[in-house]
């Protein structure tokens, strides 16, 4: 019989080791799955993770990557802070769309004037916007008691529908016809958010990505309040004993969470997406959880689970267009990596240890346990 | 009436202390027996080796004339021996059948085992419906269900574990009843507590342990509630110690405090008043869930109370939470060591700096200096011998009674004007209590204030000052530990105060 046996300590080989491992059981699990559906697991692995970095298009893809990990990553930094202390705001994508929003619309209201203040006002109001949005679920979740896991997830679907309305209304851009949507903002050098560096994919949005994995390492690292984040989430009563505020690490975790996940749609928006549009909303907030896990909720592991996560998606598109894979099929494969991953995970808190089966002593009762 | 059970010479030491030593003591058949002690006094050792829980060292026991030495809890069971335990374990959010299904070796269908519930639970009146979900009954109803999974294994000796420290009195009117008719049923019961009145009302004989040995014997009926209190203290623990400087100024003064229950089963705090002089330290006794608790988070800051109820020198702490008391110098150590005290999965570094970071200088400008916390944490295990591989462990890594010389440690060396401690011995062996009250009599000593909230009776007459008893959440007068009376403590702890709680 195996048994799962509690370490004393937690294993550090395991914290770092899960996830390499589950990594490796997901390109198994997966290649199965590509090959049930009819395609070589191999041809499919090389397409998603060897092409997109060092094949014939590479030029083309591993400009691509950055532009979908920076997103990834300034969200993701942001939930993970939330996550370690207990705080489940898994409503980025919301925070994300009415960053993305607000930022286009202080932008929009001053077209066609060219100044370069504008594009950092359209910053601040995205970071504002998330701001704002996060706040509901935060300040609700105090005053209240609410669960913000509900109220986050709702707020999502009612920014989806802002959104919709912006792109068909009140943002429309006047000028034009056809499919409706807001003006190119990348087109508009007031508002542009260019590629920095030609080639590589990296915009603004990147550069305020690592940003935020250095303050955020620093904070968890040095900080009074990454600590008391940390304690919150270990052991909430000890928190509390300590002095944590619990209000104030809601606040703090949901409001710094809401501002990057704001900016992130502001750097999108006016950049690889160009204008606000009905299908402007891709899931990067929800894809974002995902990296958090993947990246143990530490900002560096994020940064790396980021570029893992773009590979997927890049890769993926690359797979589902030459190789014909259905997009759901990626989309499995990509969940796969989260259930992995947290499968694995039990391993830095606990060790597998076999056991003789002995006949005359089966499992014992709960009455036991509780006494021992 | 014959003997059921019969233990000779039972010996169990654990390292650092001998928990039973040389007990010998026969249940007889259908009795009510209670076994009395003070915390520590090694009654639940006893009854796990009764149980089958603990192996004990030495001695040997009989059972309804047969030898019995149980290796599990399963063996006693099959042998007719059941136990009721403190701490329920019942899944919440399962029914009262499948709970009881669950305890069971070969549970019968659903259907019948809830026709058999009903059955037992009208016989000996104990009202319990076998459909409803377990998260919605009461503490009494939640140990009705325990108490019924017992009796449908047709035990012939039922061991309880401090059975009424949950329940209301109309409750424990019911469970006694229930007792005193499977005891005429012919059913022994093993009755642990320590609460004096209750036993005289219940047990038909009773076995007083000390340390560890058994000091005495008698017919609790026939005995007062104060002589009992004599044999389970002891005549030595009353000597008045002369030592330290003679208290002098008031340090912290509590008047009018009072607190609702901060959770379904709390206990409110009702009008607790008293001061606290440098110098001094004061015991607070009762019995478990009398509001210990309660009246440490009320001190701590984490639950604040009404302006001017809570006054360190000159400054009103009632509405500041931990960090602005802890910065003023009101420290406390609560008595859960992991999960409140101490963050279990957190290595002893961060354990330092969760209540040190202040008044260690571990703050600058809102950064953490992790170098001085290590320090910090490294003083703490060299002061108080904390047996640990370094600061760098979890503390979930470390034995209790390490871990608590820790928690105690670390709010010692910061030099607190005045310390709280809840239960600091709990669970401790012998040697590392008896380090940890020299640690509060000498921070006693340099002029502290110290309280100590703890169900050790012994304990509390070492190192008090003055005493007061916390009963459902009231504070009797604080009384000069060294006019103490063994009758008096009776009387205050498990005596008239326990009628009101137990009204039997």
């Amino acid at each position: 019989m195996i048994a799962l046996e509690r370490r004393p300590t937690p294993s550090r080989v395991w914290a770092w080791a899960s996830p390499l491992v589950a990594v490796g059981l997901t390109l198994v699990a997966g290649g199965i799955m590509f090959a049930f559906l009819g395609t070589d697991p191999l041809e499919a692995m090389r397409t998603i993770f060897w092409d997109p970095v060092f094949g014939e298009f590479a030029f083309y893809f591993r400009g691509q990557l950055l532009v979908k990990a920076g997103p990834l990553i300034l969200i993701a930094v942001g939930l993970a802070l939330g996550f370690r202390a207990g705080i489940w705001n898994i409503g980025a994508e919301g925070q994300y769309i009415v960053g993305a929003l607000c930022g286009a619309a202080a932008g929009l209201a001053f077209y066609p004037a060219e100044t370069r203040l504008i594009f950092p006002l359209m910053v601040v109001c995205g970071a504002l916007g998330g701001f704002a949005w996060a706040m509901i679920p935060a300040l609700l979740r105090i005053r209240f008691g609410t669960n913000e896991i509900l109220v986050s997830l709702m707020l999502v679907y009612v920014a989806q529908n802002i959104l919709a309305s912006a792109a068909v209304s009140w943002l429309r851009n006047p000028d034009a016809t056809g499919f409706p949507g807001s003006r190119n903002l990348s087109r508009w050098e007031a508002s542009a958010n260019p590629e920095l560096i030609a080639g590589t994919g990296a915009h603004w949005g990147v550069v305020a990505a690592l940003i935020a994995v250095v303050f955020a390492h620093i904070l968890l690292t040095r900080h009074l309040m990454g600590f008391q984040i940390k304690l919150t989430g270990a052991a909430p009563r000890a928190a509390a004993f300590a002095g944590v505020r619990p209000a104030r690490l809601v606040v703090f975790c949901m409001g710094l969470a809401g501002v990057l996940a704001g900016m992130a749609g502001l750097f999108e928006v006016t950049g690889p997406a160009g204008q606000i549009s009905i299908d402007f909303a891709s899931g990067y907030g929800f894809t974002a959880i995902i990296v958090a896990f993947l990246g143990r909720l530490n900002p560096v592991g994020i940064l790396l689970a980021g570029l893992l996560m773009a590979l997927t998606y890049v890769g993926g598109d690359a797979a589902a267009t030459n190789l014909g894979l259905p997009a759901s099929a990626i989309s499995a494969f990509q969940g796969m990596l989260l259930f992995f991953l947290l499968a694995v995970d039990v391993m830095t808190n606990f060790r597998l240890r076999v056991k003789r089966r002995d006949r005359r002593a089966p499992a014992p009762s709960p009455v036991v346990e509780a006494a021992e | 009436m014959t003997a059921l059970l019969t233990i000779e010479g039972l010996t169990k030491a654990y390292p650092g202390v001998v928990a039973n030593s040389d007990v010998s003591m026969q249940v007889a058949e259908g009795g009510v027996h209670a076994l009395l002690g003070e915390n520590g006094a090694g009654k639940s050792t006893l009854v796990k080796a009764i149980y089958g829980l603990v192996r004990p060292d030495a001695g040997r026991m009989t059972l309804g004339g047969r030898s019995y030495a149980p290796s599990e809890p399963r063996e006693a069971r099959a042998a007719g021996v059941a136990m009721v335990f403190q701490h329920f374990s019942l899944f919440e959010a399962l029914s009262v059948a499948e709970n009881v299904g669950l305890g069971m070796e070969n549970p019968p269908p659903l259907r019948d085992l809830a026709r058999r519930i009903s059955e037992v639970s009208r016989t000996y009146g104990l009202p319990l419906d076998p459909g409803r979900r377990v998260g919605d009954l009461s503490a009494g109803e939640r140990q009705r269900v325990e108490i019924v999974r017992c009796l449908l294994q047709d035990p012939r000796l039922l061991i309880m574990d401090e059975p009424t420290s949950v329940l209301t009195p109309q409750e424990v009117d019911t469970l006694f009843s229930t007792l005193r008719k499977l005891s005429a049923e012919g059913t022994a019961i093993l009755y642990i507590s320590h609460k004096l009145e209750e036993i005289r009302a219940l047990c038909d004989a009773a076995t007083i342990l000390r340390g560890g040995k058994v000091v005495g014997e008698c017919d609790p009926r026939t005995t007062s509630a104060a002589e009992l209190a004599e044999r389970m203290v002891g005549m030595t623990l009353t000597q008045p110690k002369g030592r330290g400087p003679e208290p002098d100024g008031v340090l912290l003064r509590v008047t009018g405090l009072s607190l609702p229950p901060a959770s379904q089963f709390g206990t409110p705090l009702r009008d607790i008043g008293f001061v606290l002089r440098a110098g001094e330290v004061l015991g607070i006794g009762g019995v478990a869930g009398n509001g210990q608790d309660e009246l440490l988070g009320a001190l701590s800051g984490e639950r604040p109370s009404a302006k001017g109820t809570v006054m360190l020198g000159g400054t009103d702490l009632s509405r500041a939470g931990p960090t602005l008391r802890r910065q003023a110098g009101l420290l406390t150590a609560p008595e859960e060591r992991l999960g409140h005290a101490a963050a279990p999965d957190m290595s002893l570094t961060e354990n330092a700096a969760m209540t040190g970071a202040a008044r260690k200088g571990m703050l600058r400008r809102g950064f953490l200096d992790w170098g001085r916390a290590k320090l910090f944490a490294q003083d703490v295990i060299d002061a108080f011998d904390v047996r640990t591989p370094g600061p760098h462990v979890a503390a979930r890594a470390l034995s209790g009674g390490n871990l608590q010389k820790f928690v105690i440690g670390r709010e010692v060396l910061q030099d607190p004007k005045v310390l709280v401690v809840n239960q600091p011995t709990w669970g401790v062996d012998a040697a590392a209590a008896a380090a940890i009250r020299q640690a509060l009599l000498d921070l006693a000593a340099q002029g502290a204030g110290v309280i100590v909230i703890s169900q050790d009776l012994e304990e509390l007459l070492q190192i008090s000052d003055r005493f007061a008893a916390l009963n459902e959440g009231r504070l009797g007068a604080p009384v000069p530990a060294q006019d103490l009376t063994v009758e008096r403590i009776g009387l205050m702890l498990g005596g008239a105060h326990d009628m009101e709680v137990a009204h039997v």
